[in-house]
């Protein structure tokens, strides 16, 4: 019975002395203690969702850059290609115009060539036609130093020719 | 350190049990010596020769009176009458001309009659010593927060850190809902006086103050006045009329539920007192089996037996801090809880701190 019985003393002391640990605690540790605890909490999470956002914006920056690499892939193979098709196109064009020029070289040669042969042969003709004069000249001297055979070859002309 | 302890324990446990055997001329008496470690003193005890005189304070017929408790020892270390005061089994009488405690007629029984003794007992000393203990413990703490800004916890910090944060979250949060912080220091305050105070009584020569049921009497106490202070109308409203039970049935209920609202802290009294009483029971009676066979070879035994009972002390220490604490925040849960909605009859969500059957210890 003496160990249920609360005794006046112990009552008295463990009231005052636990509301004085009550209020001297709250005010002085749990507060600060709570205020430092939540503090850091938020200062975490505010961290966590600041590295999550950073991880977000590395990630949208990567694929910023990775369009950006395409599409300056895209540019380079572009230009590339019209580079290429560009010098084609030169290459086709000046094989065309030296094919051009070489058949109208070739023209030209053969049409020279063909004036040339022309103005020969003419020539020939003319060297040819003066020579058979010069020959037909002597021969004709030659024959006609007598004024028998002139008579003859006037005869004979004469009867060549008919009045027609 | 924790083989330092234990001795030290032994050692100490077996010093006060040598000398209490001795007082009594020769025959042990266990009951009487566990009751009287058990018990309040007016001199604290922590082995022989070693004893703190410990200041009375009397107020009666005489005004106030202030002395040392060792005023009613003489050189013999026998009890006698000081300044018109006897002392006898643990409690300050008025003395008579013989110097036997004075007595008085009440209601036909003899009753000795004192005066209102608000004494610095070993009970109330090492309830100073405890607060002491944790004002320096977590104003320290306290200091390290503000010191280390934003940082990382170490040392004293980094201890308690996680149980602070275990009482904010584990207890206070889930059981009381959304308005646990303005219940968060007190359920500190009691979860680290109990635990300290469960500690400090199994130091050797430590004062059972958890055990005595003053102390838990005003624990439960403050659980009962918060709990009523902070009430709302749902509280009260399912007292006087619990949701879907049948009027003539309330005639009952009612009265159940009053009672109810006093049995709760006189649970968290008893259990609290019971708990740690018994542990110090067990192993004063261990230690006791070694004086009652009068036999050097039962000493091992014990002495291992009340290791092994002193390291489920240490568990039980933080235990029913913890229960207590648990039991206190799902009283405010009921007291605070806004109504749920749910057809539930007022029963049956689980969460309803009222309802909850919790088993106890």
């Amino acid at each position: 019975m003496e160990l249920v019985t609360p005794g006046i003393g112990l009552i008295f002391w463990q009231t005052i002395t636990f509301l004085l640990v009550l209020f001297l605690l709250s005010k002085f540790a749990w507060k600060p203690i709570m205020t430092a605890l939540r503090e850091r909490e938020s200062s975490i999470e505010n961290a966590l969702s600041m590295a999550e956002k950073a991880k977000l914006e590395m990630q949208a920056l990567k694929a910023g850059n990775e369009k950006l690499l395409a599409e300056a892939r895209a540019e380079r193979d572009r230009i590339l290609k019209e580079a290429s098709e560009a010098s084609n196109q030169m290459i086709e064009a000046a094989k065309a115009k030296a094919g051009e020029e070489s058949n109208r070289m070739i023209a030209q040669a053969r049409e020279a060539v063909t004036n040339e042969k022309r103005a020969a042969i003419a020539e020939i003709k003319n060297l040819a036609g003066n020579l058979s004069v010069e020959i037909a000249e002597q021969l004709l001297k030659r024959e006609l130093k007598d004024a028998t055979a002139q008579q003859q070859l006037v005869s004979d002309y004469m009867k060549e020719v008919t009045l027609n | 350190m924790k083989k330092l302890f234990a001795l030290l324990l032994v050692v100490f446990s077996f010093t006060t049990f040598a000398s209490a055997a001795e007082e009594k001329g020769g025959t042990f008496k266990p009951g009487d010596m566990i009751t009287h470690h058990i018990g309040d003193d007016y001199t604290w005890h922590f082995a022989d020769g070693l004893v703190l005189n410990l200041p009375v304070i009397l107020y009666g017929e005489n005004g106030l009176d202030v002395f040392s408790a060792g005023n009613f020892y003489n050189e013999n270390h026998e009890v006698v009458p000081y300044k018109g005061y006897v002392m006898d089994h643990g409690h300050i009488y008025y003395a008579d001309a013989q110097g036997n405690p004075r007595t008085e007629m009440v209601e036909g029984k003899e009753k000795h009659v004192g005066p209102l003794d608000l004494s610095i007992t070993k009970n109330v000393a090492s309830l100073f010593l405890s607060a002491i203990l944790l004002i320096g413990v977590f104003f320290t703490i306290a200091g390290r927060y503000k010191k280390t800004e934003g940082r990382a916890p170490y040392g004293i910090q980094s201890f308690f850190e996680p149980i602070i944060l275990f009482v904010r979250d584990e207890i206070a949060r889930p059981n009381i809902g959304p308005k646990y912080e303005r219940y968060v220091p007190y359920l500190l305050t009691i979860f680290f006086f109990i635990w300290f105070n469960n500690l400090l009584g199994l130091m050797p020569g430590g004062a059972n103050l958890t055990g005595n049921i003053a102390v838990t009497l005003i624990l439960a106490l403050f659980t009962l006045i918060i709990t009523l202070a902070s009430s709302n109308k749902n509280y009260w409203a399912h007292i006087f009329k619990t949701p879907g039970v049948p009027i003539p049935l309330l005639l009952i209920m009612v009265p159940i539920e009053l009672v109810g609202i006093l049995t709760k802290p006189f649970s968290l009294m008893v259990r609290l007192f019971a708990n740690i009483t018994a542990g110090h029971i067990i192993i004063l009676s261990l230690f006791s089996l070694i004086f009652i066979f009068e036999s050097i070879a039962v000493g091992p035994i014990s002495v291992a037996f009340a290791i092994f009972m002193n390291f489920l002390e240490l568990f039980v220490a933080l235990l029913q801090a913890y229960v207590f604490t648990l039991l206190s925040s799902m009283y405010f849960g009921g007291a605070v809880e806004e109504h749920d909605h749910v057809d539930d009859m007022g029963h049956g969500d689980g969460s309803h701190g009222l309802n909850t059957p919790v088993a106890a210890h």
